[in-house]
């Protein structure tokens, strides 16, 4: 039998003058199925053409639709309605610059990470385009795999007290993107390198392993074990131990 | 790739979180050290008057010294300093910071956000609770045994105080450990999700345990007060102590 969904979603237009923040409610029949993606584009097309949401691959790829769900950070794309109760409440991620409604700015946040923990492979010569590539073996590029597959939805960070409080924390994603380019071969930098990007409390040692964002993580990254790593890896160096 | 040198004013944070990880673990394994000698009135008198003289040297030197006592209290006060000092770097420091974190924990619904907050207040109620018992101990530290302790919890109207003590250490301490095993990755396997729930677990039954074993021994002093009340500042001497000349 079908519920009858209630949404109440959080409206605001920062480019609008006359906008002010409040929630809309609106009503909408459950279909099987149905995500809260569908949920959102039968409102907008059936009820509200002005309400803004982001969305490109509805598969749990892109990480455009992150929002808070009934309190929690998650993929509107990936969350299914009938796993929710009958009344839902929809908020843009917080920490992230809010575009309208439901749509915030996180590539314009997770640009201005990947500056600055230059999250990018540093190369001791200059790259020959015409040469083949350094092999890898399997394992190695496996494990550097599995943490490049964060889509930078914006979840972790969103789920983080630490990051709530903080605006300076680096959060799961940057830590987690540390951890990528050090276990990557191709990438020279040192262990005292690393550490000058994340050995501080902005960093890694801000985290204060409340573990939101390993629990809310839509692609289940080990970010736990990632953070504690990294953790063991820089108190070496900063401590001395190294 | 050229390596660069890290400056020694950069090193401050990974000391700091490594100094706070180890004055916690310290203190929350003293904790639990401290809970079985003090829970040893619930063996017999004899047992606790034992323990207490035990560590005034009296089995070494023949001879309570209770100025041994004082400098471990201070010892322990000096840690619990430094722990709090460095805990509270993370505490919240601004009314908006309170704010933001009260309204995103109870958004969440997440058991380990939650936990974070119940160690602030718990640290934060140590702050005063311990300082009052360990000012006590430090100053009369001849008043430990089996007669005086309970004076000073029922006549001396200390057991509310022991009271939140209790729960104050004992939550503080679990979910502390709790936290450092997952902080530094102990006992974490292939599945750490499954590792954490585990943790968990034995943590919540730590606490539980510890929680019990105190209430138990917070009665038991209060029933021997009671008893005890009107000879108020009397000390226990044990039997084989008293039929010497």
């Amino acid at each position: 039998m079908s519920r009858t969904l209630t949404f109440s979603i959080f409206r605001h237009n920062p480019g609008d003058p006359g906008s002010r923040p409040g929630l809309d409610v609106f009503t909408l029949e459950e279909a099987p199925g149905m995500t809260l993606f569908i949920a959102l584009n039968l409102l907008r097309d059936e009820q509200d053409p002005s309400l803004a949401f982001d969305f490109v691959c509805r598969a749990g790829v892109c990480g455009s639709c992150g929002m808070i769900i009934n309190g929690r950070p998650g993929l509107a794309c990936r969350t299914l309605t009938e796993a929710l109760p009958p009344r839902i409440t929809l908020l843009p991620l917080p920490t992230f610059e809010l575009i309208a409604d439901l749509s915030v700015n996180t590539g314009k946040w997770m640009r201005a990470l990947s500056e600055r923990l230059q999250t990018w492979v540093h190369l001791d010569e200059e790259t020959d385009p015409d040469r083949l590539e350094e092999p890898m073996e399997p394992e190695r590029a496996e494990a550097i795999y599995e943490l490049d597959r964060c889509i930078e939805c914006g979840c972790c960070v969103a789920a983080c007290g630490t990051a709530r409080m903080r605006e300076d924390f680096v959060g799961a994603v940057g830590l987690n993107k540390i951890a990528r380019f050090r276990a990557d071969p191709r990438d020279k930098r040192s262990e005292a390198q690393y550490f000058e990007l994340i050995g501080d409390d902005e960093g890694v040692f801000g985290c204060m392993s409340l573990l939101g964002c390993q629990d809310v993580c839509p692609k289940s990254l080990s970010l736990q074990t990632q953070i504690a790593f990294l953790r063991r890896k820089m108190v070496q160096i900063g401590a001395g131990f190294a | 790739m050229k390596d660069v040198p890290i400056a020694a004013t950069s090193c401050g944070p990974a000391r700091l979180d490594l100094l706070q990880s180890a004055t916690g673990l310290f203190l929350a394994l003293f904790m639990w050290l401290h809970m079985f000698f003090v829970s040893s009135i619930l063996l017999s008198k004899d047992a606790f008057w034992t323990v207490a003289r035990f560590f005034e040297g009296y089995f070494i030197f023949g001879r309570p010294i209770p100025l041994l006592v004082s400098a471990f209290v201070g010892f322990i006060f000096f840690i619990i300093v430094a722990h709090a000092a460095l805990a509270m770097r993370k505490f919240p420091a601004t009314w908006r910071q309170y704010r933001t974190f009260w309204s995103h924990m109870r958004a969440m619904h997440h058991a380990d956000t939650t936990l974070w907050m119940v160690q602030l207040v718990t640290g934060f109620a140590m702050f005063f609770l311990a300082s009052v018992h360990l000012y006590l101990m430090a100053t009369h530290p001849e008043l430990i045994g089996p007669y005086a302790s309970a004076d000073r919890v029922w006549s001396g109207r200390m057991w509310p105080l022991y009271l939140l003590l209790l729960f104050a250490v004992e939550l503080h301490g679990g979910v502390g450990l709790y936290r450092l095993a997952v902080k530094w990755g102990w006992w974490s396997s292939n599945d750490p999700l499954r590792s954490r729930l585990r943790m968990k677990r034995a943590k919540w039954g730590l606490t539980l345990f510890f929680l019990a074993l105190g209430l138990m021994s917070l009665a038991a002093y209060i029933k021997i007060g009671i008893a005890h009340a009107p000879s108020a500042g009397e000390l226990y001497l044990p039997d084989w102590l008293q039929a010497q000349p």
